[in-house]
């Protein structure tokens, strides 16, 4: 390889290189920056002084720990229950034959489906008003429970219906990606298991899982950088004022410092993201190494 | 453990209703395999041969028929109960395991009292380790071992149960052609080390006769001949048989019998006494023909191939059914440099008469 070959090769990154650049590292870099600049004017683009001043108030400002409170919760129970489930409905769906398509299709719909639109759903669904109690609450009513007003009522009730939500949400992707991963699991590795006498459980257990493992990985690792960076579930069941609701999240937070009623403070809004990242890197880095041991590529 | 097969027969039924191609895979499998010997399931692609041996794993049921192993009737049993050791052609070892995990594995199915204990089951992997020759290499991963290593692991977890019936689909096919010979040399080893009755499923002619001690030749479905792969070779049933066994393969050529002599053309190429007259199919095995001046058959040279000891003589004749006749000769007698023609005597022995409509084998006497 001469030198004439590596210059070849930046000249064909360039494009891409430019509006990555551009696009991507500039923000970063930037947001980045904003964060350190204490009492930045958009409108004047100007600052009194470089400092931890923002990182300070977002982390004293109460609105900020409910939606650190609350994605932590929504993490915390949706990753782990979403993929979970996930990987039952795919083993089952995998070893079913009839009606196995028309399951497939029933359970791929909510992705394709319109989040506001699958809010709207659940709604209807979850919300007290002054006519009706809702689908659930009629439900509910049967075991002589209720009613609970899940959208604007207790904050655990709320929380359900968000976590519910989420994970309805988000396992259509999952399931699809399991189901083909079991279907790409080699037949002959079952049959020989099956020749030496295994059982389901363990088949399932020392063969099945580590199979799939790398699947499963990728999974939780995207389970668990989406439920951190998740907003719009909240915004559909909730309404725009998360604060209010006592249900924003840390994206809503940034959202809300940068354009809501509270908006114009991009710097608060930078370091509540930086937060952020500092935050789904840490855990990115935790489940890294604990793939190391469990996964087998 | 001998193994009886009665009757066994395997249908897959057709796609969907509307067509009628369901396959007959299996088709009235009569033989017995006696207790301790290796036996080679010999066959073209598609004949049926893996699905046997599915069948006598128990991983598919039969349409109908029995399966005995010694005298139990193992049929309805399922693949775990019958005792059977499996080796797939891919090997199916677990990659994400060690060599010492999978071979490990059959024996931590165990359950109660068939369970043994953990010293007792480290022994034992050792022990099918050592016979295979892969005791060094214990913790290694499947993917970081060459293909015959593969198989060797693939045999020594198939044993390690001690198995009553050890089964080997295709077990040389993934190797390369000196791996293969190695291979198969060390399978009829570990075979008789153990005394494990064994069947093994393969479309390579020469690795079936080389090892086994009975070959079972099929063809659609349908046994042709069983013996011993010497009695195949010297007496097939069928022209089937006799083009199927033997490289290079048997020269088949259009014939004739009258008056208990063979034309081959104009030429009355063989005393063939007991043979009804009629058209025929004469094979010719390669090793048959004796080159001689004042022989009987005439044919044209094309050219000679040297293998050291032997050469081979390719020869075209207008009655041939392929493309060219193939005889191998000692190289004295290799024919001059230049020569159009070549004449040949022949070894009755190496003559076979099929029914041109038919194609079973009409005997004849040979003095």
């Amino acid at each position: 390889m001469g030198k004439d070959n590596n210059l070849k090769g930046w000249l064909y990154l360039l494009p891409a290189i430019l509006f990555l650049g551009f696009f991507m590292v500039y923000p970063l870099i930037d947001v980045f920056v904003y964060s350190f600049e204490e009492g930045y004017n958009s409108a004047s683009q100007t600052f009194f002084g470089v400092g931890l001043y923002n990182y300070s108030y977002v982390l004293h400002d109460t609105y900020f720990l409910q939606a650190l409170k609350n994605t932590f919760i929504l993490v915390i129970i949706t990753v782990p229950l979403s993929t979970g489930i996930a990987l039952l409905i795919s083993v089952g769906l995998n070893s079913i034959k009839p009606l196995k398509n028309l399951f497939q299709t029933v359970y791929f719909l909510p992705y394709v489906t319109n989040t506001l639109a699958v809010g709207l759903v659940f709604m209807i669904l979850f919300k007290k008003t002054a006519y009706t109690d809702g689908l659930i609450n009629l439900m509910l009513a049967w075991f002589k429970r209720g009613p609970i007003d899940f959208i604007d009522g207790p904050y655990w009730a709320k929380m359900f219906v968000l976590c519910f939500y989420t994970i309805w949400v988000v396992m259509p992707f999952k399931i699809l990606i399991l189901t083909s991963a079991l279907a790409g699991v080699n037949q002959d590795y079952y049959n020989a298991a099956k020749v030496d006498g295994t059982s389901a459980f363990r088949i399932f257990r020392r063969i099945t899982l580590p199979m799939i493992s790398p699947m499963i990985f990728y999974l939780v690792i995207t389970g668990f950088i989406g439920a951190f960076k998740a907003y719009s579930d909240a915004v559909a069941l909730f309404g725009t004022n998360l604060n209010a609701a006592g249900m924003n999240t840390i994206v809503g937070y940034v959202y809300d410092m940068l354009y809501g009623d509270s908006g114009g403070y991009p710097s608060y809004a930078s370091a509540a993201a930086i937060i952020l990242f500092a935050v789904v890197f840490t855990i990115t880095l935790i489940n890294l190494s604990i793939s190391k041991k469990n996964v087998h590529y | 453990m001998k193994v009886v097969l009665e009757h066994l027969t395997k249908i897959f039924p057709s796609r969907n209703k509307k067509s009628n191609d369901e396959v007959i895979a299996v088709n009235d499998f009569n033989f017995e395999i006696p207790d301790g010997k290796l036996i080679g399931l010999l066959g073209p692609s598609g004949c049926g041969k893996s699905t046997a041996l599915n069948l006598i794993s128990g991983l598919l049921k039969p349409t109908s028929g029995k399966i005995y192993f010694g005298d139990d009737d193992v049929t309805g049993l399922p693949p775990e109960n019958r005792g059977v050791g499996l080796v797939f052609q891919n090997y199916a070892l677990y990659p994400h395991l060690t060599v010492k995990q999978n071979i490990l594995f059959p024996l931590q199915n165990l359950k109660g009292a068939e369970r043994p204990s953990k010293e007792e089951m480290e022994r034992r992997a050792l022990e099918a380790a050592k016979l295979v020759q892969i005791d060094g290499l214990m913790e290694r991963k499947p993917g970081e071992m060459s293909g015959g290593q593969q198989q060797r692991v693939a045999i020594a977890r198939a044993v390690v149960k001690m198995p009553r019936v050890l089964l080997l689909d295709e077990p040389l096919s993934n190797l390369d052609a000196r791996l293969r010979l190695q291979t198969r040399e060390e399978i009829r080893r570990i075979q008789r080390e153990t005394g494990i009755t064994t069947v093994f499923v393969t479309h390579d002619q020469e690795e079936a006769m080389s090892i086994s001690d009975m070959i079972v030749v099929m063809k659609d479905g349908v046994v042709n001949q069983i013996g011993k792969p010497q009695e195949v070779y010297d007496e097939p049933v069928n022209l089937f048989v006799s083009k199927f066994l033997g490289t290079p393969p048997i020269n088949v050529f259009e014939g004739r019998v009258r008056a208990g002599r063979l034309f081959i053309g104009d030429e009355a190429v063989l005393d063939v006494p007991g043979a009804p007259d009629g058209e025929v199919w004469a094979g010719i095995r390669p090793e048959g023909f004796i080159p001689d001046e004042n022989g009987p058959f005439t044919c044209q040279l094309r050219g000679v191939e040297v293998m050291g000891r032997d050469v081979s003589v390719v020869c075209g004749h207008d009655k041939c059914a392929g493309e060219q006749i193939r005889a191998i000769i000692s190289a004295e007698n290799r024919p001059a440099d230049g020569a159009r023609a070549v004449r040949f005597a022949l070894k009755p022995k190496k003559v076979f008469l099929f029914d041109r409509q038919s194609e079973e084998r009409i005997p004849f006497e040979v003095k």
